[in-house]
């Protein structure tokens, strides 16, 4: 079971590598931004598995942190993008003011 | 009669939670290999949603069906559920972003002279 358990681990290892190169390499900026996120969702599956690897589940609540900070994050990221600032309400602007 | 169920069920719960973590982990395996190697960038953001959510399900399962103790499978469900609700919630706020940004899907059969479009 423990293999097994070494094999997944392995196996998100890899997928986070192969990320990280999109990451790198990305022509756009929401290609980069698009493999951070799903990098921070397989480090999330990534410490959950390695608490049942090293026989330690408390590594869950790190796990759990992980995913609302990584949520966040990723919200805070395309936002800076879009309006160059956080001082800027996120409701939807109407079209007599233009594009943001 | 009963209880010799209830051991078979508890002794192969956590193989079979095993299993179910490795094919997790192989959806995801495959998901960022589309993520490195499709065209587009709306495809890639497809292959990555889709194995978030179906790969996690799938370890988070697993991992519940290995669970020593039942405070431990309720952790796993929290973070479920919040993976659940959050992976296509970015994955939409990203999408949206590119496309008000004024990214161009790459389409039709003969797409190969544009290059992805470079958001200005």
């Amino acid at each position: 079971m423990n293999t097994l358990l070494s094999v997944a681990t392995l196996f998100l290892m890899l997928g986070l590598g192969l990320l990280l190169t999109r990451a790198l390499i990305g022509p756009t900026l929401y290609d980069r931004v698009l493999a951070v996120n799903s990098f921070g969702t397989k480090i999330v599956l990534l410490l959950g598995l390695l608490g049942f690897v090293m026989g330690r589940p408390d590594f869950l609540d790190i796990a759990l942190l992980y995913a609302l900070i990584n949520f966040v994050s990723t919200i805070a990221i395309l936002k800076f993008f879009r309006y160059r600032s956080f001082q800027v309400s996120l409701a939807r602007k109407t079209d007599a003011g233009g594009e943001g | 009669m009963i209880e010799t169920v209830l051991q078979f069920l508890g002794d192969t719960a956590p193989i079979v939670g095993a299993v179910l973590a490795v094919a997790g982990a192989f959806f995801t395996l495959v998901g960022t290999i589309g993520v490195l190697r499709f065209p587009d960038f709306y495809t890639r953001l497809h292959g990555a949603s889709v194995t978030d959510t179906a790969g996690a399900s799938l370890l988070i399962i697993g991992m519940a069906l290995m669970a020593p103790h039942w405070l431990v499978a309720t952790k796993l469900a929290a973070i479920w559920l919040f993976l659940f609700l959050t992976s296509p919630t970015a994955t939409h706020a990203i999408a949206n972003a590119a496309y008000v940004a004024g990214l161009q899907p790459r389409t039709g059969p003969g797409a190969r002279s544009s290059e992805d479009g470079e958001a200005t």
